[in-house]
């Protein structure tokens, strides 16, 4: 089963394997969420939701619903 | 020659254009939205620039209203914001991410020319550039280094402009804005020729670099929110408090200001209308610039400094199922001052529909203005008991009206958030920049321009309305005021009344006669069903313009000293005022029917047009107005008929 953004614990790292098809698709590519892309899990607002994520020296948060769109594999985990 | 100045958000573009253009700067707004449209001047070599501020994105493609512009602007050869050429600034610490924007404005074939900014922080992070490997990536731009937080570059950044480099080729066409799926295979296509060029333009040596080491604590799940709150609480009490130090200066210079033209000039309708109509009226706008410049003085902060993305952050999820958004926190909480302030600062919140609901229900939080209205009231059916053992009635009863306001907003958020349909779906996809210093002349800027524009736009409706109201209250039908003050003066004179007590009554007589007293008399059978008299009538129409108005109102009306709300015998008059069949006017059902009313209705007139300023029509400040006319109307019917 693939994993989503939106599953993965603070402090891990993942690669971003596909995005899903949705309206916000383009909007997440252009803020640098592409496919092969390291990403860094930072932390999360209380309930668990929006989270921040590190792109390439960058902090862009999201909020869960948009975090479900990105396939990804995991690569370190803490 | 027109410049647009493009860039993605938290790059530090407003301080360069601060930083070209200085106080040579207007805003206005783009053609139909509210889009702060900063145009700037600057003059190099005899060549006079017109500078336009374009609002910050992150790509040429539109994903909300105010994105829009930019693709109009840079589009259409017809809009008037159609520029000569285009100066994007970049962000060098990311500069793969703001590539992507600038690729796509430098394929669009105008002169082009770059900005490489906040080289500090890529130094600070450790990052090399080579400027002739990124000229190589796009030969026709003018590349220069820019650090406008220390204020340097201005000098290149001139020269750039006079060596602009007009175009002879472009290679990509733009899409349309609806066009995803080339538009994704467009950013990917752009993003794979960027990655390939950086790799001869970026070095990296590794820093060990604790990045954003604050968010631990600002963001954090309990501390986060006791930052917050004190950061609130310190906003609200410069609002609240110690604006009143400016205002009442303000109130009394003004008061003093018509006294004295009074007196020095000759008595007429002329005099009357200067002194009782235009300098009230201009006063009533002068009024709110203490609380205004206050507030966007710490929002500015709070934006400049980066930690109002953390506050998004930490708020989202909480506002969210309200139909808000984290950003409207800080709106919603200044209009417990005023709801004016607020009402401007939803302009941070770039969702539309997020915003106009912020707007819509903004006014519903129990404002400043409201307090003489709820203590006169409390002060007349309210008993000073103590309940429970320790509260005190009264305190009680005004914190149960703070409350209704506050929950009655979040509901009309929710109701609203079910009717108002939009296109596009509502995301967060926030970048949360990196902790800096405030730039004191950014934040001077924008309190500068904020109070500029509500003085010009704001300023005019209303004092068009106050003249109005006043011209209602000073006139009426025929020969009708001057017949009853006449009858009036004799009555005082039989009654031997003292000099202040007949102007008190002749007072009284002229607004009970004047247009007003009439309208408030024709309006008594549709207020009666919630307990107001005809005198109240008036008082309601007196102070639609704003609220505070009441109190004066209530005394001219039962002639008596208006000395504010301490005023023991306006209290001791109203207490006494029976209806004709002996029941007491202020009852407790009356009083809590008067006072629930004025939690809901909307009697601000400035209020009104700064929301038809933000939302660049009247349709929303006139839905405002009936809305909350209608809760006020059922509130206080429900309220008198349970209480009586």
């Amino acid at each position: 089963m693939t994993k989503t953004l939106s599953d993965i614990t603070n402090g891990s790292k993942v690669t971003v394997s596909e995005i899903s098809q949705s309206k916000l698709r383009v909007k997440l590519m252009e803020m640098g969420v592409i496919k092969g892309r390291i990403l860094t899990v930072l932390y999360r607002a209380p309930f668990g939701d929006p989270m921040a994520i590190d792109i390439d020296g960058y902090v862009l948060s999201l909020r869960k619903d948009e975090a479900c769109l990105v396939d990804v594999e995991l690569m370190t985990e803490l | 020659m027109r410049i647009a100045l493009v860039g993605n958000p938290n790059t530090g573009k407003s301080s360069i254009f601060n930083l070209l253009t200085g106080l040579r700067q207007n805003v206005g707004n783009f053609p139909g939205v509210t889009v702060d449209k900063k145009v700037g001047k600057l003059k190099v070599l005899g060549q006079m620039y017109e500078l336009i501020d374009l609002p910050g994105t992150y790509s040429i493609y539109p994903r909300s209203r105010d994105e829009q512009v930019v693709y109009d602007s840079l589009s259409n050869l017809d809009s008037s914001e159609y520029p000569d050429a285009v100066m994007v600034v970049v962000d060098a610490s990311n500069l793969e991410r703001n590539l992507l924007l600038f690729s796509q404005v430098y394929d669009l074939g105008f002169p082009t020319m770059m900005v490489l900014n906040m080289t500090d922080i890529a130094d600070r992070q450790g990052k090399k550039h080579n400027i002739e490997q990124l000229q190589f990536m796009y030969p026709e731009a003018i590349i220069v280094e820019a650090n406008a937080r220390a204020g340097l570059g201005k000098e290149r950044i001139k020269n750039g402009l006079s060596n602009l480099i007009s175009r002879t080729t472009t290679s990509r066409k733009l899409l349309s804005v609806d066009d995803f799926s080339n538009q994704e295979a467009e950013t990917l296509e752009r993003f794979e020729e960027i990655r390939q060029g950086l790799e001869k333009v970026v070095s990296k040596e590794e820093r060990s670099e604790v990045k954003n080491k604050w968010d631990k604590i600002l963001v954090h799940p309990f501390f986060g929110y006791v930052i917050f709150g004190f950061v609130l609480v310190v906003i609200f009490q410069f609002i609240y408090a110690f604006a009143s130090i400016p205002m009442d200066l303000i109130d009394g210079a003004f008061a003093m200001w018509s006294n004295w033209m009074s007196n020095a000039m000759p008595p007429g309708v002329f005099t009357d209308l200067i002194t009782q109509g235009i300098i009230p009226g201009v006063g009533g706008i002068v009024i709110f610039i203490p609380q205004i410049a206050l507030l966007f003085f710490f929002i500015t902060i709070l934006e400049e400094t980066g930690y109002l993305s953390r506050v998004v952050f930490i708020m989202d999820r909480l506002m969210r199922p309200f139909g808000l958004n984290g950003k409207s926190v800080v709106p919603l909480m200044s209009s417990v001052a005023c709801a004016i302030p607020g009402v401007m600062s939803a302009r941070t919140i770039s969702d539309w529909k997020e915003r106009l609901i912020t707007i819509m229900v903004a006014p519903l939080m129990s404002c400043s203005a409201r307090i003489p209205v709820f203590t006169l009231l409390i002060a007349i059916v309210i008993p000073e008991e103590t309940v429970f053992g320790f509260m005190n009635l009264q305190g009680l009863v005004l914190f149960a009206l703070y409350l209704l306001g506050a929950v009655f907003a979040l509901l009309v958020a929710i109701l609203l958030k079910a009717i108002i349909k939009t296109k596009k779906q509502g995301f967060l996809l926030l970048e949360m920049p990196e902790y800096k210093a405030p730039r004191w002349k950014n934040v001077g800027l924008t309190v500068f321009e904020k109070v500029r524009v509500f003085v010009w736009d704001a300023g005019k409706i209303i004092l068009a309305i106050s003249i109005v109201l006043w011209a209602l209250a000073s006139y009426g039908p025929g020969t009708r005021i001057e017949t009853s003050i006449n009858n009036a003066k004799q009555e005082a004179v039989e009654m031997q009344l003292s000099k202040d007590e007949t102007d008190q009554l002749v007072a009284s007589t002229r607004l009970e006669n004047s247009y007003i007293g009439i309208m408030g008399k024709t309006i008594e059978p549709v207020i009666k069903p919630i307990g107001f008299d005809w005198k109240i009538g008036v008082a309601l129409i007196t102070s639609f313009a704003a609220r505070e108005v009441f109190v004066g109102s209530m005394a001219t009306i039962y002639a008596v000293a208006d000395d504010g709300t301490t005023s023991s015998s306006l209290i001791d008059k109203m207490r006494q005022e029976k209806h004709p069949d002996g029941t007491a006017v202020y009852s407790l059902a009356a009083g809590a029917s008067l006072m629930v009313f004025y939690v809901f209705a909307m009697m601000c007139m400035a209020t009104l047009a700064v929301v038809k300023r933000e939302t660049k029509s009247w349709k929303w400040p006139l839905i405002q107005l009936g809305y909350m006319g209608v809760l006020a109307y059922l509130g206080a019917w429900i309220t008198f008929n349970l209480l009586s």
